[in-house]
């Protein structure tokens, strides 16, 4: 098996999958009806493109793992996504600012796929974009409402962005799978993102009226399987049915 | 260049008209243009179905009715999921949409005018009661993934607009 290809894999499906979780958890909790729903759909979306990456990595590992047993059977330190996905549903300005910085990274990541040497993965990105295009249209119009809105608004999605920027950094430090995915023409030259991120990054928060944070970039390391506390939390809720009952079926 | 017109086997076509979309009933599978291929090879009927929305939970669901379907007509079936080309509003097809409206709710405008409509709220779309387009957008995420809500301002009914995806 291309055991980096598999692990890059589980790198790109992970940050979907606890995103995702992440923002089933409002289901039925949403500030009002539309941002209930939105928030529930881009989960749905989110899952979806899991759901590919996952059948196609356990396609890889010759049915020796199933989506399934990828998603509900790893435990901390098998998972590999970022650390800024697993952030808690705070308040709704965490949610969209968490949202957005998320999208905002999807978007540019996706978008090299789209010309990647790998076919599958470029059908899964061609596919994928046209959902994130919607997701960040959603989280950047709300940061931009938050930000310019009341005082109050202004304030908690300053205190949000106090506490998620950065995390932010962690998307484009290349690991050693990340590299060789560089090196096949496979995955995107990390460097490369970071720089066209952060500019697209500063202009949305300047323009929803919001300062860059001086704060240093806080730890990392998600990638590599070390995590949050929060990060046990949300498997023990996402993975407790198969836990329970082994092998059990809808 | 990757032809997006799908491959029918046309003794095919009667069996897989009668197949639906479970969230939206009116229209077919056919309408909506899901099927990319069907031809018969061996006595195995073979389908290349592609999703609307990576997480459309009606994906399943077709997949089982679609081998149902084949089955009372006599026929094993082979249904294969694929991603590319990914699926676009364009290939619901002309009947699809006229039935989308009648149904209640507004069909996909072209790519621009959606995100006049979405994104500018110009008020565009046609409401699917009164037909008015004094219409107005209240979330682009609607009761499922492919539809946003909206309101018409003349009778003040709520409606679904399909969107446009491409
Ligand atoms: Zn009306």
């Amino acid at each position: 098996m291309d055991q980096n290809l598999y692990n890059y894999l589980l790198m790109l499906g992970d940050n979907s999958m606890i995103l995702g979780h992440r923002l089933s958890e409002l289901c039925g909790h949403g500030p009002s009806l539309e941002t209930d729903i939105a928030l529930t759909n881009i989960s749905l979306d989110l899952f979806g493109q899991v759901r590919n990456i996952f059948q196609y990595a356990a396609k890889l590992n010759d049915q020796e793992s199933s989506e399934d047993s990828i998603a509900f059977l790893r435990n901390e330190r098998q998972h590999y996504n970022c650390i800024l996905v697993e952030q808690p549903n705070t308040d709704f300005a965490h949610v969209i600012l968490r949202q957005y910085l998320f999208d905002q990274f999807q978007l540019l990541q996706l978008n090299f796929l789209l010309q990647s040497k790998d076919e599958q993965l470029k059908a899964i990105a061609a596919k994928s974009i046209k959902e994130t295009k919607y997701h960040i249209r959603f989280s950047s119009e709300w940061c931009k409402r938050l930000g310019q809105g009341t005082e109050i608004s202004h304030n908690k999605i300053t205190t949000a962005l106090e506490l998620l920027y950065p995390f932010c950094n962690e998307f484009f430090e290349t690991t050693e799978v990340e590299k060789e995915m560089m090196e096949r023409g496979i995955g995107p030259n990390l460097e490369e993102l970071r720089v066209q991120y952060f500019d697209n990054v500063t202009t949305l928060l300047n323009e929803a009226g919001l300062s860059i944070p001086q704060t240093p970039f806080r730890v990392s390391g998600g990638k590599h399987g070390r995590h949050s506390e929060h990060l046990g939390y949300i498997l023990a809720e996402f993975q407790y049915m198969q836990k329970t009952y082994p092998n059990m079926q809808w | 260049m990757v032809s997006t017109l799908p491959n029918i086997d046309p003794d095919l076509i009667g069996i897989l008209e009668q197949v639906s979309d479970p969230e939206i009933p009116v229209l077919s599978v056919l309408d909506l243009g899901v099927i990319r291929e069907a031809v018969i090879r061996d006595e195995v009927v073979h389908i290349k179905l592609t999703p609307t929305y990576t997480g459309c939970p009606a994906m399943d669901t077709i997949s089982v009715d679609l081998k149902q379907a084949l089955q009372q007509n006599n026929f094993k079936s082979k249904i294969e999921l694929v991603l590319s080309p990914a699926w676009t509003t364009d290939w619901l097809s002309p009947k699809g949409k006229a039935k989308l409206e009648a149904y209640g709710i507004a069909p996909p405008l072209g790519e621009e005018l959606d995100k006049k409509a979405l994104m500018d709220g110009e008020r565009i779309v046609k409401c699917t009661h009164c037909q008015s387009t004094n219409t107005k957008v209240i979330s682009a995420f609607g009761s499922t993934a492919c539809k946003a809500l909206f309101q018409c301002l003349d009778c003040l009914e709520p409606f679904d607009y399909f969107k446009c995806l491409k």
